[in-house]
């Protein structure tokens, strides 16, 4: 497909029929949470659609967003759209490496120069250069470079959007997101470890279709796919509102498929599609496996207080820390420290069974 | 038309979204009979328990026409019991779900023949035509 042909033609040309042209556009309504209402406006938009450049950079990050795309069965829609762009850098993907790798990159900003997508995926390492580089490039100096000539920034995953794991406690590499470092360009942030791959592509697609960068939520999300809390759109919200809870992971509760609040499920707090686009393609997501939400897609998750502690659980005994933290003259954190200590001195000593709580408090 | 075969079981396996559904088809119908109006309704984007889906499609159950169309992988399209009641559903080529609609209207538009592609078959049978003279 070269530049200057329109997806329509493209699709002509691989002879894909009308009727099949607008069965992709209603799925890709779908796709991008808009009303099918709206699948005449977006075959018209999509019609005329041409090829944008993508520069897709991977900073701190396992590929695990990139997995996440690029692991879906060919050719879905997602697969489809991700054929109409032009990735003209992606280091991961790319048969090129090193100093032709490098010059990819710069030819495809030269030539889309304010025109091209940037993609990011993975935090960027403050503390020392020498953290990740890429060919010799610190990631902040390829970011800063990139970024100049971007018509807009999507931040994949939640390392690239909030820092991610990489960010979590004590943060050893310095990790910042994107949006730390560039103020001045649109930035989209599509959190999630991985972020779900529709949401990837309904992005693009409705970059496609309109042209513009979707409505976003006070985080920098598209409101079209993380406008609703997990919790809200979840099928165990009725059991929630009637209280009915699984208390343990092999309980009665667990097996009638009772809300998993009190073990440890975030997604009352999490704002993501999972509920309804769900993963897999389509086939379920984890509340429906039977685990609770880790809540991936929100700022700083990993240091959220235990995966599984109900969001309203205190940390500990409240009274007997802060004794400790009053008599060892110390931080609270030190002292929850000594109490998780003591604990499983009194556990081995009375052989009691651990528990996940247990476990995941540490030492 | 029998209320009763609309009544919904409730249990607590359940997310009560059916019997809703059943009701907006019911808004949906009265509006193609009014204005004519076509409405769609996008299966993948509501919160439905597992199971809950196949209840609600037993519920609208099977009409008098099946329609299984090849365009970008394979579609079916099946009119319920309620006539102008439609279910839509588009697979891929590995025949994974991409998306499920409940389309009530006279007929869905992805069955009708597609201008673009009557204009297409007219030049090939003109083209073969041609090489028949010849």
């Amino acid at each position: 497909m070269s530049k200057d042909e329109t997806l329509g033609e493209a699709l002509r040309r691989q002879g894909i029929s009308r009727r099949g042209f607008l069965k992709f556009c209603a799925a890709t309504a779908s796709l991008m949470a808009l009303p099918p209402g709206m699948v005449p406006a977006i075959a018209a938009a999509l019609e005329k659609a041409r090829r944008p450049s993508v520069i897709w950079l991977s900073f701190q990050e396992c590929t695990g967003c990139t997995e996440s795309l690029t692991r879906s069965h060919s050719p879905t829609v997602e697969g489809l759209i991700f054929d109409t762009i032009s990735l003209d850098y992606h280091h991961t993907l790319q048969a090129a490496s090193g100093t032709a790798a490098e010059a990819a990159r710069e030819a495809a900003m030269e030539e889309n120069y304010g025109k091209y997508i940037l993609v990011v995926d993975g935090s960027i390492p403050l503390g020392n250069p020498g953290f990740s580089t890429i060919a010799g490039i610190s990631n902040k100096n390829m970011l800063l470079d990139t970024a100049k000539g971007a018509a807009a920034i999507i931040s994949v995953g939640t390392c690239a959007a909030y820092g991610g794991i990489p960010h979590a406690k004590p943060n050893p590499t310095g990790a910042v997101p994107v949006s730390e470092l560039i103020k001045d360009k649109p930035i989209i942030n599509i959190p999630g470890c991985p972020p779900i791959p529709v949401v990837i592509t309904g992005v693009l697609a409705h970059f496609l279709t309109f042209g513009t960068i979707p409505e976003l939520d006070e985080l920098g999300r598209p409101m079209a796919f993380y406008g609703n809390s997990i919790h809200d759109r979840c099928y165990r919200r009725p059991f929630y509102d009637k209280g009915l809870f699984a208390e343990t992971f092999d309980d009665e509760g667990a097996k009638k498929g009772w809300c998993l609040y009190k073990l440890g499920c975030k997604g009352p707090t999490t704002y993501n599609a999972c509920a309804t686009t769900k993963w897999n393609e389509g086939t379920s997501f984890p509340i429906e496996a039977g685990h609770p939400c880790l809540g991936c897609s929100q700022p700083d998750f990993w240091d959220g207080g235990g995966f599984y502690k109900a969001l309203s659980m205190p940390t500990e005994d409240i009274t007997r820390t802060a004794v400790y933290a009053v008599g060892a003259g110390a931080a609270a954190g030190v002292a929850l420290g000594a109490l998780n200590r003591a604990k499983k001195k009194r556990i081995e000593k009375a052989h009691e069974k651990v528990t996940i709580n247990d476990l995941e408090k540490g030492d | 038309m029998d209320t009763e075969l609309l009544k919904v079981e409730s249990g607590e396996d359940l997310t009560h979204n059916v019997q809703p559904l059943l009701h907006e088809i019911r808004h949906a119908l009265v509006k193609l009979l009014d204005d004519g109006g076509n409405t769609v309704i996008d299966l993948r984007s509501l919160p439905l328990a597992p199971g809950e889906e196949q209840k609600l499609l037993d519920k609208l159950g099977q009409g008098e026409v099946y329609a299984r169309l090849h365009a970008l992988g394979p579609s079916e399209i099946v009119e319920t019991r309620y006539p102008g009641v439609w279910v839509v559903v588009h697979f891929n080529y590995d025949n994974e779900v991409i998306g499920k609609f409940i389309e009530v209207c006279d007929m869905p538009r992805l069955l009708c023949s597609q201008q673009e592609d009557i204009r297409q078959g007219l030049e090939q049978l003109q083209t073969q035509l041609v090489w028949c003279n010849e």
